[in-house]
Parts: structure tokens; sequence; C-alpha cells
């Protein structure tokens, strides 16, 4: 299979590398990048494991190909917080409010969250809780995780 | 006065690195020059394999090896059953890693691939070519065992893997003209159990020193090095498995499979790292299922609701081959779980384990408890419908009275503390019971269909001890260790055996040092999951970590302290009867000014400048601690369910639950526990189910397929808790992780049968899907 050129912007800096073109994103990220915070939980779209922002919106990575980033600007949860020693309120409000145990769900559940804020700053219990539909966590019952975004949403003042 | 660190609801020390990405789990490991494997998975339930030709496969772009059954035979041991319960003829039948003969499920291994890359892996396990013989295939427990039905193994006739049966009283004479009699057929439908990671291993050797290191999805790698040894002929010491970060188990990471011990196989063979992760939809066919039993259950009792007598007969499916702990799972903790939390006097369990063509089951959150809870909490819903008594009534008139220290149940187990009642009588303030009837009974006039489920439930964890691990036929101790380590800097490490997997121990374990010692919960540092650097323990499961590794830990506090003590004394020019302690200080009785904190005291040990005669050097003490007995936690759940007629749709509109684990030492912790496992409860009631067709095909193959509960579908669960130490442990704790999955399933399946009693619906089965609600209503 031929390799195919790609120019991606991920978390702030520019990359260039030749991929098959059958390389999902989210392999190209950890494989290749070694940004391995997205995870793999399933391989059906299911479960958001994997979601990262691409051009800002959050996308699963295990549905997209890396050739389809290409031009694209991706923040993975490793350049979520805008240096590296703080934390994104969004973080924060997992950790304050115990919003997840093993931690496997957590990074495109936080990804999620992220965006869902951005769209609707002040969302209500249940906008999150639907907001959170395409995301799966096993450990919390979701209840924790809820009360974070809600959380963030309390600290972030309603701003997107 | 300090608030106390034992029972604060802190944030968790491991929560940086997990929502930061930087965490590691095992397919985040990238050794240089590693490989991957991919694994050929039988795609019959029970066939038999003419041959495998693997030529295409071993061609194919990057592909380093394929090896299939008659490589590993006999350079591979068969997978051992660990747990073979004494008296019930447990047929340990062989296991191979990978099958050579006879395939006996779907995911069964018939080869593996290794390549460079796992894409490649992947392609060139299309190309091997298997030619099977299908055979006939059975996949239900009780069906498997009648005559006629197709049979697994030549050495296990009728699919009969064990016989169990456990008497307390005289049950048959119970059952032979009771008052009252009630019958039901209860099917513990198959779950899976679906950690959001699923299993990975990472397998490197060296050679030249004969040594493997093995990471894995491990809740227990000191087992798994244990059995890593017994299956590959190494030698233990020359094996080091590593558990790192592990994204939950729920019991589905306990066993040790094949596959890890194929991924060591070719990392032997080729001399490179070799990986193996397995994908969802391999996860769902491969890694161990949960449940599964066909019982039938008779509750005997008195006209005034008196139980007398509960027994049963249960077809517990093993699926195809006996996984590490299986036959341990709907015996020892199902079946000598059938008083609960009342007074039952006449109790018999029958067990069949039976054979069938499907994926191998194990321990699945709560692990045959649920089973044993759901079997009592349905029976007495239907007693009390038969004597046409309030779903708590009858539960009032059989809880065990409130007790302090033991309690003999019939079935010979002694209960530590417990106060049922209390518990009841919390939940039912809470959540307004009366006036919840009354509301129901005003929404039906309406013909609107709100049910009310309610359980009170007891349960077995904190497993140990080892005499009687040893008793019921575990193949090893249940004991656990703990080193606590000083350095001359004041902080410390706590090294434990338990392998924590989400349950947020490096906090509640530091924070049980700190309460000890008075050191800061950010100076403590929890180390576990590596068999190189930490002492031996058995794992993470039968939620027994926090009291037995816990108990471990607070031990060798107190060795340290009394150490500590007398070297303080040394130091202070006094006699260490003098010594009294205090937040972490150190003081001549009377003159609190002369005083050596915990940490000048390390530095001195550590130094060793000035040490009293004959007192060793170094801060540091290990405990290898054996429960005296179990723990039981208890509490009562309520539900509250609409039922829409039209639609059959269900909503869970309330839950609460009062459970009662004894001393929290992080309250925050506990309820996030309780909250996960009344989803996973929940999601065994109302969503998720292994369905299999005739031919033994998971037709639930995929998270499309498989309902696992969301966000959305959920109210907020209600949490309280009572505090009844057990006597059984030095911190007086009882374990948290599964109460919630024992008690919601069927909490919330009474609700629903409850909303329907409008109907005269009496009972369905799980999961409660729209469809089978709609069906009960309308076509009665």
């Amino acid at each position: 299979m031929a390799k195919i050129p790609i120019r991606v912007t991920v978390n702030g800096q520019a990359r260039q590398s030749e991929v098959d073109p059958r390389l999902l994103l989210v392999h190209y990220l950890r494989e290749e990048l070694g940004l391995t915070g997205a995870k793999v939980g399933c391989d059906t779209s299911q479960c958001g494991a994997c979601v990262v922002h691409v051009n800002g919106s959050s996308a699963k990575s295990c549905t997209l190909l890396a050739v389809q980033a290409d031009g694209a600007e991706v923040t993975t949860i490793e350049g979520l917080a805008a240096d590296g020693s703080n934390l994104h309120p969004v973080q924060e409000a997992f950790w304050n409010n115990h919003g997840l145990q093993c931690g496997y769900c957590t990074s495109g559940m936080i990804m999620t969250s992220v965006e869902l804020l951005q769209r609707n700053p002040k969302p209500t219990a249940q906008e999150v809780r639907e907001g959170l539909e395409g995301n799966i966590c096993r450990c919390t019952g979701y209840q924790n995780i809820v009360k974070a975004v809600l959380a963030a949403a309390e600290a972030m003042g309603g701003q997107r | 006065m300090t608030t106390r660190i034992f029972g604060s609801g802190i944030r968790r020390r491991e929560d940086p690195r997990l929502i930061t990405g930087q965490a590691t789990y095992t397919d985040d490991i990238k050794l240089p020059g590693t490989v991957h494997a991919a694994i050929k998975r039988s795609i019959h339930a029970h066939a038999r394999i003419k041959s495998v030709d693997t030529a295409a496969a071993a061609a194919a772009p990057g592909v380093l090896a394929v090896y299939t059954g008659a490589d590993t035979d006999g350079v591979l041991n068969p997978i051992p059953c660990a747990w073979v319960v004494p008296d019930s003829d447990v047929k340990a039948v062989a296991y191979p890693a990978i099958a050579k003969d006879v395939v006996r499920y779907v995911g069964d291994a018939v080869a593996v691939v290794v390549a460079e890359d796992r894409y490649q892996a992947e392609d060139a396990l299309e190309l091997i070519e298997v030619d099977y013989e299908p055979l006939p295939v059975t996949v239900n427990p009780e069906k498997a065992m009648e005559s006629g039905a197709p049979q697994l193994h030549d050495d296990a006739p009728n699919n009969q893997a064990f016989h169990w049966v456990a008497a307390g009283g005289d049950p048959d004479a119970a059952f032979d003209s009771p008052e009252v009699v009630v019958k039901d057929t209860i099917i513990q439908q198959k779950l899976i159990p679906t950690p959001m990671e699923p299993r990975s291993a990472v397998a490197s050797w060296l050679p030249s020193m004969g040594e493997l290191t093995l990471w894995s999805t491990s809740q227990n790698p000191h087992i798994c090095r244990f059995v890593t040894s017994l299956v590959t002929g190494l030698p233990e010491h020359k094996i080091r498995v590593i558990a790192p970060e592990v994204g939950g188990g729920f019991g589905s990471k306990i066993a040790v499979y094949p596959w890890e011990m194929v991924t060591a196989f070719c990392a032997m063979k080729l001399g490179r790292p070799v990986k193996w992760t397995e994908t969802r939809s391999e996860n769902y066919i491969a890694t161990t299922h949960g449940r599964d039993h066909v019982e039938h259950v008779e509750m005997a009792a008195t006209r005034d609701g008196k139980i007398t007598g509960v027994r049963s007969v249960v077809y517990a499916g093993m699926g195809a081959y006996l996984s590490t702990a299986a036959p341990g799972i709907p015996t020892i903790l199902h079946g000598l779980m059938y008083c609960g939390p009342y007074e039952i006097p006449n109790v018999k369990a029958e067990v069949y384990g039976v054979f069938t063509n499907s994926t191998p089951v194990e321990a699945y959150r709560g692990a045959g408890r649920p089973e044993a809870t759901f079997l009592l909490e349905r029976m007495i819903d239907l007693l009390a419908a038969e004597l046409d008594l309030d779903v708590v009534e009858v539960r009032r008139r059989n809880l065990i009275p409130k007790f302090e220290d033991g309690h003999d149940i019939a079935l010979g187990l002694t209960y530590d503390s417990g106060d049922y009642q209390l518990a009841l009588d919390t939940v039912l303030d809470h959540v307004g019971y009366t006036a919840l009837r009354r509301e129901q009974a005003r929404l039906r006039q309406n013909n609107q269909y709100m049910g009310i489920g309610v359980s009170t439930y007891c349960e077995i964890c904190g497993i140990g001890p080892s005499q009687v691990a040893g008793a019921v036929g575990f193949g090893g101790g249940l004991w656990e260790s703990a080193i606590v380590r000083f350095y001359a800097t004041g902080k410390a490490n706590i090294f434990v055996g338990t392998s924590p997997h989400g349950q947020g121990e490096e906090t509640t374990f530091a924070q049980i040092l700190s309460d000890e010692l008075g050191v800061d919960v950010d100076d403590v540092e929890v180390i576990h999951g590596d068999t190189d650097n930490t002492p031996m323990g058995w794992g993470t499961y039968g939620s027994r970590t926090t009291v037995i590794s816990g108990a471990a830990i607070a031990l060798s506090a107190r060795k340290i302290k009394d150490k500590a003590k007398a070297l303080a004394a040394h130091l202070l020019e006094a006699a260490e009867e003098d010594i009294e302690y205090e937040d972490g200080k150190f003081f001549v009785r009377g003159s609190p000014d002369q005083s050596k904190t915990i940490q000048d005291v390390a530095l001195m040990a550590n130094v060793a400048w000035n040490m009293p005669e004959g007192m060793e050097p170094g801060l540091e003490a290990t405990t290898f601690y054996d429960t005296p007995n179990f723990s039981f936690p208890f509490g009562a759940h309520v539900a509250v369910v609409t039922v829409d007629a039209d639609t059959g749709h269900i909503e869970l509109q309330k839950y609460a639950c009062v459970d009662d684990c004894g001393p929290q030492i992080n309250p925050m912790i506990v309820e996030g526990q309780v909250h996960g496992g009344v989803v996973q409860g929940a999601g065994q009631a109302l969503w998720e189910g292994a369905v299999y067709d005739e031919n033994g095909q998971l037709l639930t193959g995929s998270m499309m397929d498989y309902a696992l509960p969301r966000a959305h579908l959920l109210p907020d669960i209600e949490t309280l808790s009572t505090e009844t130490p057990s006597p059984h442990n030095p911190l007086g704790v009882k374990g948290i992780g599964e109460t919630g999955t024992i008690a919601s399933t069927p909490t919330i399946y009474n609700a629903v049968i409850d909303a329907l009693k409008p109907f005269g619906v009496t009972r369905l089965e799980m999961p409660l899907t729209p469809e089978r609600v709609w069906r009960a209503i309308h076509q009665r």
C-alpha cells in the first residue's frame, strides 16, 4: 500500500507523516505520535474512549482515518490544558468530583465534556446526560461525571 | 483537634495521571522491537478441526510466524482451573492454550499470527484456512444435561462439570407439608463484564537470563505469575508479571487466559517483545462472561410469613472450559448465601456446573452473591403476593435481629455484625415508603403504572481466611501482605500484593497509613501491580482489597509505631513507658515540648547513628494478614419505576440505597463504588444479556448489540449509609465494591413486576426489555 503524506497540527505542533491510507486516526496518534491518552475501547464507534477534538469538534478518532485529518488541527487530552502544568477546568472538575475510577474512558469523557460545554455553557443535568450518550463508562454509573461537568460549567462561569 | 484523615472524602491521588492521559495501560507500552500477535478464533461453537493451513498467512507481508495447537501442544501445559470445590466431582477437563483437535465455543483459539504491526497480523488471520467438521451444539445449561445432548468433553459425561450440594437444618422436611410454598424458575442470564479496557498482554523474553516479563491486564498479578509458571514451565522466580494501569475488570481479569500464555510463547519463540491486545468483539467472545444460571427455586413459609425453608436446583453454565475460579462461584459464593439477612432455618442448594458451547464463565461483579440475593428477594416478593402482605412486612418478619459480634446461620457461616432492620428503616424513611404506596394507588386509578421495589441483602466479602480457602478447594491462599517503608526524608511507600484497578486504593491505603502515623497523605505513595517489587498477594476481587490489604497496612503501621516509640524514647532519653503518641509526635508524658516526630525518628532509623542497643536500623515493617473470617456488608435498596403500558418502556425514576460497609475510609470513594455497582446491576435487570442462537453464535457480539447502561437512561442514585463495624478485622471495615450490583438487580426487577401487578403479570425474564414488558401486558 502506497503511503500518503499528511500534515496535521496536533496539540499545537505541526506534524508531517507518511501513513497507510487505512491507518485510523487513533492509531496514528497512539502508535506514530506516542500520544496514548486516547484509548480504544470498542470497534463499533460506540464507547467514545477515543474522542479527540478535530478542528474544535469532538470526534471518535477510531472512526476517522489519519488521512482524513490531513490539514486539520487535532487536540488530544495531552494538549487540553493551556500549559503542561495546569489542568483544564473540566479535568479539575473530574478530579474534584470523583468523575473517574479506572480512568480508561476518562480522556474521551473529558474531551466530549469540553466540547459539550462549548456548545452549551450552562447545561442542565439531563442535557449533560444526553450529551454524554455516546461515551460509555462502566465504573462510575455516570453520576459523578455529570456532577463534574456541571461543576466545570459553574467554574467556567458559563463561558465557552 | 484536626480532622481525621480516616473518614475524609479527599480527592483521589491517582487521578492526575488519569485525567491528563499520562497513565500507562498495557496497550500503551511500547518496547523497542515490539511485534504484534493476533489470534485466529473459531467461527464454530463446536467442531472438529480437520486441518489448519497457515502457509498463505505465513507468507503475508510483515508476518514473522504463525503457530497452531500443534506448536503449543506439549510446550504450554493446559490452563489450570484453580478452584476445585471438594466433594463435587469436579471434572478438570483439559483447557489447551490453542485448540488442536476440537473447538468448543465461538472464540476458541485455533492459531496465532505474529507480525510487525497489528494491521498486518489482522490481515494474515484472514489468510488462515481452517477446515472444520461442525459438531452438534448445546448452549443452555439445563438442556445441556439432558440425555442425548451434544457432549463437549469425553471425560465429563452429561456435560456435568461438577455437582455440589449444601444444606443446613432439615430442608426436605421443611417442604414436606409447608403452610405456604412459592416456586419459580429464575433465569440468571449470561452477562458480558465489559471493562472499558479490553484485555492485553506484552511479553518480553530475556533468553540469556531465562527471564520472562509479562505485562498483563490482571486483577491479580501474583496469581498470574504462579499460573504462568505452571503453564510455561518457567520457574516462578524467573517470571515478572506487571499489571500496570488496569482499566476495570469486574472479575473478567481474574482468570489467567490462554492468550497471555500464547503471547509469552510467541515472545520466547521469536526473541522479540510481543504485544497482544484484543478487539472489543474479541473481548465479547473470548473474555469470560458472568452468571448464566437456570434455577428452580422453592420457598416454604408459615401463613404469617415466616420463611421456613429455601431450596434450589441450579444449573450453572460454565461455558466450554473451567476458567480459573469458575467452580467456586455458583457454589461457595452463591449456595452458601441462601440465608441472606434472614433467619431461615432450613436451606438446601443443589448446584450442577454444566459445560456448554459458549464463552467460559467466571466471576462477574458480585460473583454468585447477586444470584443468591436475586433468588431470595424474588421469592420473598412472590411469598408476599401469595400471602397478600406488603413486601416490606415480609422482610421485617424474617430479618435477623441486630447483632454485633457473630451470628451463626443454618449454612454454617458466622456473620460478623449486622443491623438489617436499621438499614431497611433508613431507606424507607428516606424515600417516604408509605407515601409512595399511596401515590402508586392514586396513579393506578389513572391507568399509570408505577412500581416500587425493595430489597434487603447481606453479602459475603473480604474473602479469606486461607484455611477456609483450602477447605473449599481454592488453589491458593487468601491472605495479603503489606510492607510500609519510611525513608530518611520522612516519606513513605506502601507496597501491597493486591492490585486495585479503579477502586482508588492508592488513596484509601495512604489514608490508612496517614491516620495511623500522622504523616501527610501526600508523603505516602502506594506501590502495587508488579511482582518484582511488591510482596506476595492474592489480588483484587471479592471486595477484599481494603478489608485484607488495608488490615495488613494498618498492622504494619502499628509495628512501625512500636519501633518508633522505642527509638523516640532512646532519643529523648526517657523510658519507653513514659512516651506517648499523638498526631505523628512521640513525646514524654507531661512534657509535650520534649518530642520527636515520626519524621525525626525515620531519619534516625535510616542513618542509624544513634540507635538503642540491639535495635535494627531502618523503619519498615511487613505484615502478612490472614483474616479470621469473612466480612458481611449489608443494606436495603429501593427502586421506583414507571412503565408505559402502550410501549413497554420502563423509566427508572428513583433509586435510593443504604449500604453498610462499616467505617468508611473515604466516603467519596465508597459512594462512587455504590453508584457504579447499582448501575451495573440495573444493567442486568433492564438491558444486558449475552444472547446465543441455537448454533452457539453470540448475537450480542459487539457494543452495538449488547446494551450497556448509558448516562441518559439513569437517575441520580441516592446513597445513604449506616455504620456497623466488623469485629473480624483491625479496621472494622467491610467491602463495598460489589454491594450495589448485588442489591440493585432484584430491587429494580421487583419494582417492574410491582408496576405490572394490575395486569396480573408475576414473572418476566431479564433483561426487562420494552418488548418483553409489552408482550406481558398485551398477550396475557
